[in-house]
């Protein structure tokens, strides 16, 4: 689904002493299918915006377009309840929110809420359990007696067992190990490829924006700070520092090289380790010539 | 980002009701709240009236925020003064609509006792918009004080207030998450039958349990980790002292109190 935002602005608590703009005029679109990454300096908005994603709050100004459904300020949307079948969201911390007996109660909860048969959703269940490594053997288990990280892997199941058409993550690799992480990453990456979702991922970071996003937007001061492919945003290392961002380390690295050496190697999704192969090769090469 | 949280809703501020030290102002309200029902002329009503507006007004609190707070009680003062209007009989009939008699007495009776409601809430509402819940609970820990001599658990006691106020703010936004985070599962907490509404709850009050004893069991570790061991001889960050502002309040007080005697009919 194509998602618009429309000069959207949100205000917390309107006139009161506490009032505060936390989106302002913003535009920008998303086109279906894309992978979107939202970074920005904590208290950007980027939070904000995530939640006008599937109606949990409705804009105080402007209009936010999300497929066929509308969001309008001041004006009742009464398709909500569509609207968030269809945009799954993984808040932070996503294994606060569990709450059944059984892990597989607890998957199963979403699906059930928006009315979905029982045999489906008992497929659906295995389904999310097996697209987030689930062992089986956990879904008669307690949510609670399991560790850190596969309380995520069941919260994530439950987002995606009710087959979101867009999914929204929130930072979800927060507090995981590294391995956790980049397995976590993998996974919605594939999602992402496999079933087509559009996927919009608020992160801290810059390497899990630059080597899975194709679209990445900078928020700042509820605003649209820069936006554009995840190469042409991360050459602008001064325009980043300015709002508290880093370049990615592989990108650093590149640049530092063609600085210092005058080599212009073109980043393709290599890692660190990669790189390091590749240029001494470069230099291996370079010597047999000479 | 509850907007309707009155309760511990502080507004900051500078004022002369704001640097009061905060037992003055729990003892005036104390006190203040015994005279009002000594009031029972027009001229003591309005020096007790002119005494809580003029508190209200020097707090310099914006309007709607006192407002705010007396919200959920305007219904209570309005069916006080009807039901004064309606069941009294006594004295000259004012007007007659049809048989129902609004007696003179009744007017009288139900205007003063709704004036005493706002007057008590007014002061009371101000005493939680000016002070900090640490204020209050500190202030409430020495006024009580004179009990631990009694083996009272004082200290205990005023912890625990402050403990709780302080974790309001944080399971109020912890519910907000846990709300929206279920509402995004397709939890509908606003519609539905009784019944549906109550199983709607579930969701969200397992997670905020779960949450909640966590944190305790958090907190009191890295209490115990900081070298917590009860109240005795334990210092204070913030002592609290009495000034030239709450020597001016008391003797404010007392010329309320000889004002309000001399005008008692």
């Amino acid at each position: 689904m194509d998602i618009r935002f429309d000069k959207v602005s949100y205000v917390y608590q309107p006139n009161s002493p506490f009032e505060h703009r936390a989106l302002n005029n913003l535009s920008f679109s998303i086109e279906s299918g894309s992978f979107v990454a939202i970074i920005g300096h904590t208290g950007s908005g980027k939070s904000t915006l995530l939640q006008h994603l599937n109606g949990l709050v409705q804009p105080t100004d402007g209009e936010v377009t999300i497929g066929p459904y509308q969001l309008k300020a001041g004006v009742k949307n009464k398709q909500l309840r569509e609207l968030r079948e269809k945009v799954g969201v993984v808040f932070q911390y996503p294994e606060h929110q569990l709450f059944e007996e059984t892990v597989a109660k607890d998957i199963a909860f979403g699906p059930e809420n928006f009315g979905v048969d029982q045999e489906e959703v008992q497929a659906r269940v295995k389904d999310a359990a097996k697209a987030t490594q689930l062992d089986n053997s956990l879904l008669d288990r307690s949510p609670f007696d399991l560790s850190g990280g596969q309380m995520r892997r069941v919260a994530i199941s439950g987002v995606l067992a009710m087959n979101p058409e867009v999914l929204v993550l929130d930072e979800p690799t927060a507090g995981l190990d590294p391995s956790g992480q980049r397995e976590i990453m993998e996974m919605f990456n594939r999602l992402h490829e496999e079933k087509q979702l559009t996927t919009i991922l608020v992160t801290h970071s810059m390497e899990d924006a630059l080597s899975y996003a194709d679209h990445i937007l900078i928020l700042n001061h509820g605003e649209v700070y820069r936006e554009g492919p995840p190469l042409d945003i991360f050459k602008q290392k001064e325009a980043l520092e300015d709002v508290q961002l880093d370049v990615p380390e592989v990108i650093e690295f590149l640049s530092k090289v063609k600085e210092q050496h005058g080599v212009e190697i073109p980043y393709e999704g290599q890692t660190i380790a990669e790189l390091a192969k590749e240029l001494a090769e470069m230099v291996r090469g370079g010597r047999d010539h000479e | 980002m509850s907007n309707s949280m009155i309760i511990g809703q502080y507004v900051p501020g500078e004022s002369f009701v704001h640097r009061l030290d905060p037992r003055s102002k729990i003892a005036i309200i104390f006190f203040f709240v015994l005279i009002v029902f000594f009031a029972n002329s027009v001229m003591s009503y309005g020096l007790l009236a002119l005494f809580a507006i003029g508190a209200a007004a020097s707090s310099k609190v914006p309007l709607p925020y006192i407002m705010k707070g007396l919200k959920p009680v305007w219904f209570l003062i309005i069916f006080t003064f009807l039901l004064h209007l309606i069941v009294t009989k006594e004295g000259d009939v004012l007007y007659n609509l049809w048989g129902w008699k609004i007696y003179e007495e009744g007017l009288v009776q139900g205007a003063a006792i709704s004036l005493r409601f706002f007057l008590l809430i007014l002061v009371t509402s101000l005493l939680t918009l000016t002070t900090t819940p640490i204020e209050i609970t500190d202030a409430i820990e020495e006024l009580l004080g004179p009990l631990k001599k009694i083996r009272f658990p004082v200290h205990e006691l005023a912890l625990m207030m402050s403990i709780s106020l302080r974790f309001i703010p944080t399971l109020m936004q912890e519910t907000e998450k846990i709300s929206k985070a279920q509402a995004s599962r397709g939890v509908d907490f606003r519609t539905g039958s009784f019944k549906d509404r109550i199983k709607a709850v579930i969701p969200l009050l397992v997670p905020l349990f779960v949450s909640a004893f966590k944190r305790a069991e958090e907190l009191a570790m890295a209490m115990e980790a900081r070298g917590y061991r009860g109240g005795e001889g334990r210092t204070k960050l913030r002592e609290l002292s009495i000034s030239k502002l709450d020597y001016y309040l008391y003797a404010l007080f007392i010329l309320l109190i000889i004002g309000l005697f001399l005008t008692r009919s």
